[in-house]
């Protein structure tokens, strides 16, 4: 479906590998010349999502990727804890909805942010999200 | 230990946020600035974000915390120097900043400061 | 022995050549203005070159053979090329098939042998070069679809012009459909003259936005948000009727936003907000 054009690896474990996490990203965005508000948003979902695996599972593994589906480029960004999972996703998805004490916007504001988001959850087992930016998107 | 430090601008208190905070960093920036207002009964508070080319939810919260506690402390809180994709980011990240004014640079902000403190001030006693 | 017509074109290479060159000058949709003799020439040359090159009694019968990447890729470049040049299409077609018929009229001169074999190599030619056609169109289209998509970057730059019309306000008038992508260029724009120019106050002028429905009024809200949060407030103008009875109609709230008719009357509430009056002057006649 897409091709893989590129891709990096990052493990996530403690606080300190948000900003390099974040810094990584940037290059990736900025080699494929996607705009400065472009870039924002998506570094801004990926903070997001990385905080919220560091915060409720105690890190995980992040993917980097440089995709192309025809002729448009993108970053897709993958994030796999193993953490206690999402009972309900749908409710996690809602503005202002969140178990620890933050603004609960981690979710569905990276949803907002990126041109493509998937999410897959299973209690107990972990949770795996991706979400694809298009340089134009 | 790493502290952003805090200026005395005459009645007002200037930070410049100029690294991304972790958790710690933030903590103790709440903290520092609680006990400088109270301990120089400053009126309000800059807080200089010109540097940052990322703003998410959780530096969101930590400037929210600010204006209210500050709010509490009869201090009021301005936002300044916010670079133009963080503003577009913000509004579809759907962060309202509630609780702290907004300017452009910290010489409008202390203007702004300046009069709002002005017409508080002055205004007239509940008879 | 059979026929082969790999081998046979190869060695008729020149002859090919020059029968092409022929074609192409005595064909009178030729560009002369777009393109010098000697360039089509050395163009044609290449391309030759590599067809000749690449062929062989295999893969004559299929164009989809790899063997014929890289004279794909100098046809593709040649089409690209002059698409954006401006040819038309049927002229670039034309490139193709009078080599086509080059081709075909050199295997038939000087034939000696079997009239069936000719014509199974006749048809075998037909069949690649047809091929060849079908990537010069495709990477043809290709070509036109970049001038088009460049073009519609620049009409969206050139549609929202973001005005000073005071020290300290800004005034946008949006001419068009107001989409998400649009959305996104006022907002660029508009916050990064607010930085630069120090201005505090933005009038978005809507009278040229044709409909306004409430995916519109959500660009426009989200529009006036950001603007706050770089500590500068919005004033929309050029509401017509037609438009706030919509608004009203559809349940969206814009009771905090300073609303105008006209964008007059926005530039006098303006100068209200940074305490400006205007006054005539009084001269004495000498």
């Amino acid at each position: 479906m897409y091709v893989v054009l590129n891709k990096d690896r990052m493990v996530i474990e403690k606080e300190q590998d948000v900003v390099l996490y974040r810094n990584r990203v940037k290059e990736f965005a900025v080699k494929i010349g996607m705009s400065l508000v472009n870039q924002t948003k998506l570094i801004t979902a990926a903070s997001e999502l990385v905080r919220n695996m560091l915060k409720y599972a105690n890190g995980g593994v992040t993917t980097i990727e440089v995709i192309s589906k025809g002729r448009e480029n993108g970053i897709r960004l993958i994030f796999e804890d193993k953490g206690p999972g999402i009972a309900d996703i749908n409710l996690a998805m809602k503005d202002g909805f969140s178990t620890g004490k933050s603004l609960g916007l981690g979710l569905p504001g990276a949803k907002r942010l990126s041109s493509e988001f998937d999410i897959k959850s299973t209690v107990g087992k972990g949770t795996s999200v991706t979400l694809i930016k298009w340089k134009n998107g | 230990m790493d502290r952003i430090p805090i200026l005395r601008m005459g009645n007002f208190l200037l930070v410049t946020i100029q690294v991304d905070l972790y958790d710690r960093l933030a903590q103790n920036l709440e903290s520092d600035l609680v006990q400088m207002v109270s301990k120089t009964g400053a009126r309000g508070v800059l807080i200089d974000i010109s540097a940052l080319s990322i703003v998410d939810s959780f530096m969101g919260r930590i400037i929210g915390n600010i204006g209210s506690v500050s709010k509490i402390m009869d201090a009021e809180t301005v936002v300044v120097g916010m670079q133009p994709a963080v503003a577009i980011t913000l509004i579809e990240l759907g962060l309202e900043l509630k609780g702290v004014h907004t300017a452009l640079n910290v010489e409008r902000g202390m203007q702004l400061l300046k009069d709002k403190i002005l017409v508080e001030d002055n205004e007239p006693e509940e008879e | 022995m059979k026929f082969e017509v790999a081998k046979t074109l190869q060695k008729k290479k020149k002859q090919i050549f020059e029968l092409w060159m022929q074609n192409q000058l005595n064909d009178e949709s030729l560009r002369e203005d777009l393109m010098s003799n000697d360039e089509l020439r050395n163009e044609s040359d290449e391309l030759l070159n590599s067809l000749l090159s690449s062929l062989n009694e295999e893969n004559i019968l299929n164009i989809q053979s790899s063997d014929f990447d890289s004279v794909n890729e100098i046809l593709s470049g040649i089409s690209i090329t002059r698409a954006r040049q401006g040819f038309s299409a049927k002229e670039t077609g034309n490139y193709v098939f009078s080599l086509r018929e080059a081709l075909i009229q050199s295997l038939h001169k000087d034939y000696k042998g079997d009239p069936n074999e000719l014509l199974s190599s006749t048809i075998q030619i037909v069949k690649l070069v047809d091929g060849l056609a079908a990537v010069t169109f495709e990477t043809f289209i290709k070509g036109r679809e970049e001038v088009i998509l460049r073009q519609t970057d620049e009409i969206t730059e050139i549609s929202t012009p973001v005005i000073r019309v005071w020290d300290g306000i800004l005034a946008l008038p949006i001419i068009g459909t107001l989409d998400s992508a649009r959305t996104q260029v006022v907002m660029e724009n508009l916050l990064v003259q607010i930085v630069e120019s120090g201005s505090s106050i933005a009038i978005l002028d809507i009278s040229g936005v044709p409909a306004v429905d409430s995916l519109v009024a959500q660009h426009l809200i989200k529009t006036v948000s950001a603007t706050r949060l770089m500590g500068a407030e919005c004033i929309i103008s050029g509401i017509r009727p037609e438009i706030a009875q919509t608004v009203v109609h559809l349940g969206i709230d814009l009771s905090n936003i300073v609303t105008k008719a006209t964008l007059a009357s926005a530039l006098r509430y303006a100068f209200t907000l940074l305490k400006l009056e205007v006054k005539k002057s009084i001269k004495s006649e000498a």
